[in-house]
């Protein structure tokens, strides 16, 4: 018989845990009411019905259409994708750039193993800041006007007002075309899991990666010609001060997304190389022992048993990462908070919304990472069989 | 107990209510709740901003809170010592000479334009005196009130002379460079928007960062305040290669700005300017203050308090003004000391004269 009310420890942990929750939400609503009540009796504006004003301001990066008689709202969106763009992006590069430094660290050769060390020493005992500073005038020092803009090669303009690229265009016929490479993309990943699993299960091999290479290639280039290639360069035009059209890359972004990389890499190149030396020295033998060589030994026996170490400091710096990124605005990148914190903030007055918006974004983005690479780590995570 | 969910729901009623009896408003009714606590705060609250609140609090703490630039020749700006001076920074000090007898008794606080209304909001400063546009946004969404005009100010463009440009219509395509969260940014905006021209905008944090890029020719122009850019293009690589464009292109009526709600601090701060610009009209300086104290004119009498109690009124001691004047001088000497024709910014009174003298500066009377 199980003890009944308070004696029995399920009822009590019950009780405990609601009552922690309800004091939990009592105090979000009691400091919400109160941060209200002060805000009327200061007689500043609350709510988040700003949102549909009118922004009034200018953006220099935009991914979606946006202009100034554009909202707050589509101002934030504006901002939140240039945070996604900085972030993907330097999480890709920090990331491979990462494991050539963790690798080269413990390269035999010793010139490139000090080298590799020198860099983790020199690039992680820099503030952030410093390094944004630093590449953003570093990129802009060689840069010419646009007057005297490089011309690497026809189109492609470099000058310090960025790289300007010809932008393709599509026409009529491109939604065939993209609906061509993303089937050729879907049949190759089919092609090659299926031909693995046959593997597994008969033994009898089929060449899987060059088929879907030759798929991803063909297909898309038949239906290209079918249509009539269907799209067309737009090349930027010279006005007074400098090029209109085209496709930009801004210097800001670039050396945002430098310093966020090269200052990432170095955490992430520690992280690889503790992952690798934990692993055994035996297995490394005993993968010698079986004749494979040094690359597919690392790549083969090594890597896979190291990653369960790494994945987990690795979330960490992607996170760290992509919440750097807001040190944007000091080199006026308009990422999210240069936008909506900054600008947004101070057009409205209204900083308890726009920083709680700010704050539920970079937690979501956070979240969402988390659980990425969790899933991520569950996969690979040593099976006992 | 089977189900957990009741448990949950019923402990989150449970402490909810408990909470609720603590509160000290309803706060399922804020609307009429709020309106109600303020109108009847009279007697509770250490924290409510209510009348002499606020003097009150800086005379306990023996000093003025002045937020100020983070550094704007003729404004604001710091030497290598740390000691302060502009227009901004006067008028603090001619505040705290009116309160406590004593132009020392103010600190500065550094505030980027991004973070000077939460800074004011908050209570960090008792008064914002950092070259901030009078709008009505501004006056009347964040809880502010603006107390005067310092300095008549309009928006302008810094260009490089070899550039070729001659009015800011010339800029149509060109980028520029300017500061987040300013006024700036929108007029911009409005300007080129307005006209049906392109443009593209490069807002920094703050302006060391704007000014190197646009020394290093990332922009065409950079824009703010006309006397921000005067103060600004000295700290160029090369000032003389550079020049301030003619075109205006915003009125920018720049003011010191106190929290809502305490109108006798509100007072404190309208009238110490006040006196500035009346001291001008009656040709009080700060080296014959002492002399006029004695002076036969009603109105110099009033003003320096030696008829009426017009300092007891807003709290002060009769003679506020005096000291006032004592420490920085009158209106006009303010601003020829800190941006007039013999400092490097070289300034004209242009509409910051008195309205006497063809300007704009016009002081209501003491009396
Ligand atoms: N008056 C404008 C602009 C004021 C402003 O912040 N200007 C900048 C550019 S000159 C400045 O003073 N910066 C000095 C600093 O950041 O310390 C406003 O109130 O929004």
């Amino acid at each position: 018989m199980t003890p009944i009310g308070w004696n029995n420890p399920r009822v009590r942990s019950f009780v405990y845990q609601a009552s922690v929750l309800a004091a939990v939400i009592a105090i979000v609503w009691f400091f919400a009411a109160t941060a209200q009540e002060n805000l009327q009796r200061l007689n500043i504006s609350s709510g988040f019905g700003f949102l549909d004003n009118t922004a009034g301001f200018g953006i220099i990066q935009t991914l979606i259409p946006y202009s100034e008689q554009a909202s707050y709202g589509r101002a934030f969106l504006v901002g939140l994708l240039n945070t996604l763009v900085v972030a993907v992006i330097g999480i890709v590069f920090a990331t491979l750039f990462g494991f050539l430094i963790g690798v080269l660290r413990l390269s035999n050769n010793w010139l490139i193993a000090k080298l590799a060390a020198a860099y983790v020493e020199v690039m992680r005992n820099i503030p952030l800041l410093l390094h944004l500073f630093f590449w953003y005038f570093a990129v802009l020092r060689p840069l010419p006007g646009p007057s005297e803009s490089l011309e690497p090669l026809p189109g492609v303009l470099l000058n310090n007002r960025g790289l300007i690229l010809p932008a393709p265009v599509f026409d009529a016929g491109a939604v065939a075309f993209f609906t061509a490479v993303a089937a050729a993309v879907a049949a190759g990943i089919f092609l090659v899991v299926w031909a693995r699993r046959r593997q597994r299960a008969t033994g009898k091999r089929f060449p899987a990666w060059r088929c879907a290479a030759a798929l991803v290639v063909l297909l898309p280039a038949l239906t290209w010609f079918i249509a009539g290639a269907p799209f067309h360069l737009d090349f930027a035009v010279a006005t007074a001060f400098d090029y209109s059209g085209g496709m930009r890359l801004l210097p800001e972004f670039v050396a945002l997304v430098l310093g966020l990389t090269l200052y990432t890499a170095a955490f992430i190149g520690e992280i690889v190389r503790a992952g690798i030396q934990s692993v055994g020295k035996g297995q490394r033998e005993a993968a010698a022992s079986l004749g494979l060589r040094e690359g597919t030994t690392l790549r083969l026996v090594i890597i896979p048993q190291a990653l369960r170490l790494i994945i987990p400091p690795l979330t960490s710096q992607i996170l760290n990462l992509t919440k750097n990124s807001s040190l944007a605005v000091a080199i006026a990148y308009p990422d999210l908070v240069a936008v909506f914190s900054g600008t947004v903030l101070n057009q409205t007055g209204q900083a308890i919304e726009v920083i709680a918006i700010t704050m539920a974004v970079y937690l979501t983005l956070s979240l969402i990472t988390s659980l990425a690479m969790n899933w991520y780590n569950a996969r690979i995570a040593l099976k006992e069989r | 107990m089977k189900n957990p969910l009741v448990a949950l729901i019923a402990g989150i009623l449970i402490g909810a209510g408990g909470l609720y009896f603590f509160l000290p408003y309803d706060p399922l009714t804020l609307g009429g709740g709020a309106a109600q606590v303020s109108s009847g705060a009279a007697g509770d609250g250490a924290e409510r901003a209510s009348a002499g609140e606020t003097l009150r609090r800086v005379r306990n703490r023996g000093f003025v809170q002045c937020g100020v630039s983070q550094g704007l020749p003729g404004f604001s700006s710091p030497d290598e010592r740390g000691n302060w001076s502009g227009i901004d920074v006067d008028f603090c000090r001619a505040l705290a000479a009116a309160i406590f007898g004593d132009p020392a008794k103010v600190r500065f606080r550094p505030l980027s334009a991004k973070d000077r209304f939460t800074a004011l909001q908050s209570g960090e400063i008792d008064i914002l005196s950092r070259n901030t546009t009078w709008t009505m946004s501004r006056d009347t969404q964040l809880g502010f009130d603006f107390i005067g005009v310092t300095y008549y100010d309009g928006q302008s463009f810094m260009v490089r002379k070899a550039a070729g440009i001659k009015s800011a219509r010339d800029l149509a395509g060109g980028t520029i460079c300017t500061e987040t969260g300013t006024t700036t940014e929108l007029n911009l905006a409005d300007y080129f928007r307005s006209r049906g021209l392109s443009y593209k905008v490069l807002s920094f944090e703050k302006n060391e960062e704007a000014l190197v890029a646009y020394d290093r020719g990332r922009c065409d122009a950079y824009t703010t305040d006309a006397s921000g850019l005067y103060a600004q293009r000295l700290k160029l690589t090369d000032a003389d290669a550079n020049m301030v464009l003619d075109d205006v292109i915003s009125k920018e009526p720049l003011g010191p700005a106190v929290r809502q709600g305490d109108p006798q601090w509100e007072d404190i701060a309208r009238w110490t300017l006040n006196a500035l610009l009346n001291a001008e009209e009656l040709g009080i300086t700060s080296d014959n203050v002492d002399e006029m104290l004695e002076s036969g004119n009603p109105r110099v009498r009033r003003l320096l308090g030696r008829e009426g109690a017009y300092g007891e009124a807003v709290g002060l001691r009769p003679d506020w003004a005096a000291y006032a004047i004592r420490a920085v001088g009158n209106y006009g000497q303010m601003f020829e000391r800190n941006v007039g024709t013999e400092t490097p910014l070289g300034i004209k009174r242009g509409l910051n004269a008195l309205w006497s003298d063809g300007g704009v500066q016009y002081a209501p009377p003491v009396r």
